[in-house]
């Protein structure tokens, strides 16, 4: 009954999965000014020759803060995760 | 946990070629594909195949814990300052360009690069650069020391 119900549910998210990449629009299209924009721009208004790190770094630079935010408080978790216990202190 | 004699040469071997093409990476993340977040990662791995060759314990002795803990707030706070820098026209505005530090402008199109470009962007990259190394080196380090037996000062 389970096994049953699992793979009805199962086809039925395969199936919403492929209508859905079936559905969606095409690549490049509706067409963006943003992209062309920062292919023609990106050496002259930030001196970088790869627009990729031209737009991490400079035009989606708050993203990127957020990006550096939780290598930060992944590093945190881990090492309070794994600190070592003091001698002495009480319990 | 030490490995055997072969796994260690190979690893004194390949370690410095690591190193180097990590800080590659990140030092040239303005001119080609790569960045401070791929370079520091390949800088990480290095550190991780020390510490499978030679064991965390002998590892520990040379990189302390709270060494890459300074490195890493150093490198966020570089970040955070150069994000300031900018804070006239706007945040993260590339306050550097068309000034005499890393300022040059490549001619639009196809060109070879100059490593002497980019305004903030390989200072930034330098810092994440920083953070990342620091960071995933601690996760490793930390993760190694504490799924060995070993008793271990602090």
């Amino acid at each position: 009954m389970r096994k049953t119900v699992a793979a009805i549910s199962l086809g039925i998210i395969i199936a919403i999965l492929i209508a859905t990449a079936l559905l969606i629009h095409p690549f490049g299209y509706p067409p963006s000014q943003m992209d062309d924009y920062i292919i023609e721009n990106t050496q002259s208004e930030t001196g970088a020759n790869n627009a990729v790190t031209s737009v991490v770094f400079d035009y989606r630079g708050f993203d990127t803060l957020g990006e550096a935010t939780i290598l930060f408080t992944a590093v945190t978790g881990v090492v309070m995760l794994f600190r070592k216990k003091k001698r002495g202190v009480a319990k | 946990m030490i490995m055997s004699k072969i796994v260690r040469t190979i690893s004194n071997l390949l370690t410095p070629l690591i190193f180097i093409f990590g800080l590659y990476i990140i030092i040239h993340g303005h001119l080609t594909p790569g960045g401070g977040f791929q370079g520091g990662a390949v800088f990480a791995s290095g550190i991780a195949l020390l510490i499978v060759a030679f064991g965390s314990y002998n590892i520990q002795k040379k990189l302390k814990e709270h060494h890459l803990s300074i490195l890493e707030s150093s490198g966020a706070l570089i970040f955070i300052g150069l994000a300031f820098g900018g804070i006239a026209t706007v945040f993260f505005y590339n306050f550097l360009v068309g000034s005499s530090f890393f300022g040059h402008i490549p001619p639009t199109g196809f060109n070879p690069g100059d490593i002497w470009t980019g305004g903030i962007i390989p200072l930034m990259n330098i810092a994440v650069g920083l953070k990342v190394i620091a960071g995933l080196s601690v996760i490793v380090l930390v993760m190694a020391l504490a799924s060995s037996k070993i008793e271990i000062e602090e």
